[in-house]
């Protein structure tokens, strides 16, 4: 039921959104908008810690101790980025505890393209380059976000994106230009994570379930379908580069346009991963939950600890 | 390499090889530890000893002077040619297993670090005195771990005493001397493990009594890493590691 005061502050929110404000945590805000960023945000939070699984696969196989530390570090941060994004989400009155039970339960999703598998070295290459750099067209729009703890949250996190995705395309480059073999791993890994990195930016406008209201509230700024032209116009100009084969034949410059065409997703796959038949889906979630699991007696540990600590400090001031 | 050059040169590459092979367990934690603030934590220690490894294994190249990289050393010997203490070559098992390496190894090493930032060499004592920096943050995080775990749950005491009782076996050899690191003492260049030793316990035995928890000495020695005798445990790492470069060998990544 609305009341005459939330009627008020509903007028006040709408204005602050109008005028580009920040909305803190402390304000008042519409009960749909906050579910809506929590479903956003904690998203976007269990996307980069689920998203180390991929990246790390490749750590203790990584082919030199430079690449092995490049990709350390790079795996370290987006456990960083996670840890920031949840504690973003805890803004908005929901814990972490609670927020990793709806991932484990599959209440919460996270971004598709880590259903898929690194198979090879090129993977972690591919990886860095397009799905950081799908991220980061994201992430930069995201840094006018209208909720202030987010908006901060990414303008932090893309300081950091511009590293990754320069650490993927060395990668590749390297692949590239080095041998046969290598420039055929090369070749792969940027044909099965191209797609799957356009999907990233999900299902098309005219599709796209939270679009509507997300973008009327001002938490997403621009479009699905504009970001994801974004992304295509300024990676396969980097194809070029690389001297690769392109990823989808219908590539090509539009003059009219100032833009490239390029083919059609396949949606039926984007769906299929989406509802959990990717190939990693199972294995991403299990190894989630084993390490949760195997952590407990740590937790608990902790908790017991302090709990002790306390006691004795009562103890002492009694 | 004449004599002393080849007696650096082993120095510099065993404590390359200890480095590296820490580093290689402690990142096996990352996407796998209790909290995401301690995935973080132990990629932050795995990063220090890549580096520390690279400084060693740099140097050591420069020594050897045959145009060698820190790559051709790390990723093309075998188990044999491997010469890191064993201590650090364990598997990471649980949580427990791996702080309770943890901190035995930080508190040799911020002993040990201490020491070598004297070496009469300069670029042994600078890549100390950056390992120990390193180390005296590493003993920060591993000592209050230590504590909790071992005041925390039964459950975490008897992980942590288990912990203890395996890894005692593996501390001696830190402290073991070999004749050419006698000589590079001599020289002043290396530090004399042996007198750390007895330090080295009771520190850690009066730590562990705070907590009540029971470590006898560092007495019982498995020894062999440094000529290459390892725990089975290491050619399972190496396959790990160096399958690129075995593969794919003599190309650049
Ligand atoms: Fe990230
Ligand atoms: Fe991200
Ligand atoms: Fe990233």
């Amino acid at each position: 039921m609305q009341t005459v005061d939330d009627a008020a502050a509903q007028i006040e929110f709408d204005r602050r959104i109008a005028d580009e404000q920040k909305i803190e945590p402390t304000d008042w805000m519409p009960d749909a908008y906050r579910k809506n960023l929590i479903r956003q945000m904690s998203q976007h939070a269990h996307s980069e810690v689920i998203g180390m699984q991929p990246e790390g696969n490749w750590i203790t196989r990584a082919p030199s101790l430079r690449r092995k530390a490049v990709l350390l570090s790079k795996v370290q941060d987006e456990a960083g980025h996670g840890l920031y994004l949840y504690s973003a989400t805890e803004s908005l009155g929901i814990t972490r505890s609670e927020l990793i039970e709806a991932l484990q339960t599959g209440v919460a999703k996270y971004a598709s393209i880590f259903n898929y598998p690194t198979l090879t070295w090129a993977d972690v290459g591919a990886i860095g380059w397009l799905v950081d750099g799908a991220a980061i067209v994201n992430q930069i729009s995201l840094q006018r976000t209208s909720y202030g703890p987010y908006s901060r949250a990414m303008i932090r996190i893309c300081k950091e994106e511009s590293f990754h995705q320069r650490q993927g395309y060395e990668i590749m480059y390297e692949l590239a230009h080095g041998s046969p073999e290598q420039k055929a791993m090369a070749q792969d890994a940027m044909n099965r994570n191209w797609w799957p990195a356009l999907m990233m930016f999900g299902p098309h406008d005219s599709d796209s379930a939270h679009s509507g209201k997300s973008m009327q509230w001002k938490i997403k700024r621009q479009s699905n379908d504009y970001l994801r032209q974004k992304f295509i116009d300024q990676t396969v100009p980097q194809i070029e580069v690389l001297g690769l084969e392109m990823p989808d034949p219908e590539i090509k410059w539009n003059e009219e346009l100032g833009q490239y065409d390029s083919g059609e997703i396949n949606w039926e796959e984007f769906y299929q991963v989406i509802n959990g038949s990717g190939p990693c889906n199972y294995q991403r979630l299990k190894h989630h939950k084993k390490a949760h699991q195997d952590g407990e007696w740590v937790r608990e540990a902790v908790r017991a600890y302090s709990e002790k600590q306390q006691a004795k400090k009562e103890q002492k001031s009694a | 390499m004449n004599k002393n050059s080849e007696n650096l040169y082993r120095f510099l590459v065993g404590l390359a090889d200890d480095s590296v092979v820490l580093s290689h367990r402690l990142s096996e934690w990352c996407s796998n530890g209790p909290y995401l603030e301690e995935d973080i934590a132990l990629s932050n220690i795995a990063l220090d000893y890549i580096g520390r490894a690279r400084m060693f294994y740099q140097y050591a190249v420069e020594i050897e002077g045959k145009g060698r990289t820190e790559d051709d050393i790390a990723y093309h010997r075998n188990e044999r040619e491997f010469t890191n203490t064993l201590i650090h070559e364990l598997p990471i098992n649980d949580f427990a297993f791996t702080m309770v390496r943890q901190y035995f190894v930080d508190v040799f090493y911020c002993e040990y670090l201490q020491q070598l930032t004297q070496s009469s060499d300069s670029q042994v004592a600078a890549i100390a005195a950056k390992a120990l920096k390193e180390s005296r943050y590493h003993l920060k995080r591993s000592e209050p771990w230590i504590k909790q775990l071992s005041e925390g749950t039964e459950e975490s005491k008897h992980r942590v005493q288990l912990a203890l009782d395996e890894l005692e076996n593996f501390v001696g050899e830190m402290f073991l001397m070999e004749d050419w690191e006698k000589e590079l003492v001599e020289q002043g260049i290396a530090v004399d493990r042996e007198a750390l030793q007895a330090d080295w316990d009771k520190q850690v035995q009066e730590f562990l009594a705070e907590s009540e928890m029971k470590f006898p000495d560092s007495q019982l020695q498995i020894r062999g890493g440094r000529n290459g005798i390892h725990t089975e445990h290491l050619g399972h790492m190496l396959s790990e590691m160096q399958y690129l470069q075995r593969v794919h060998p003599g190309l650049k990544w």
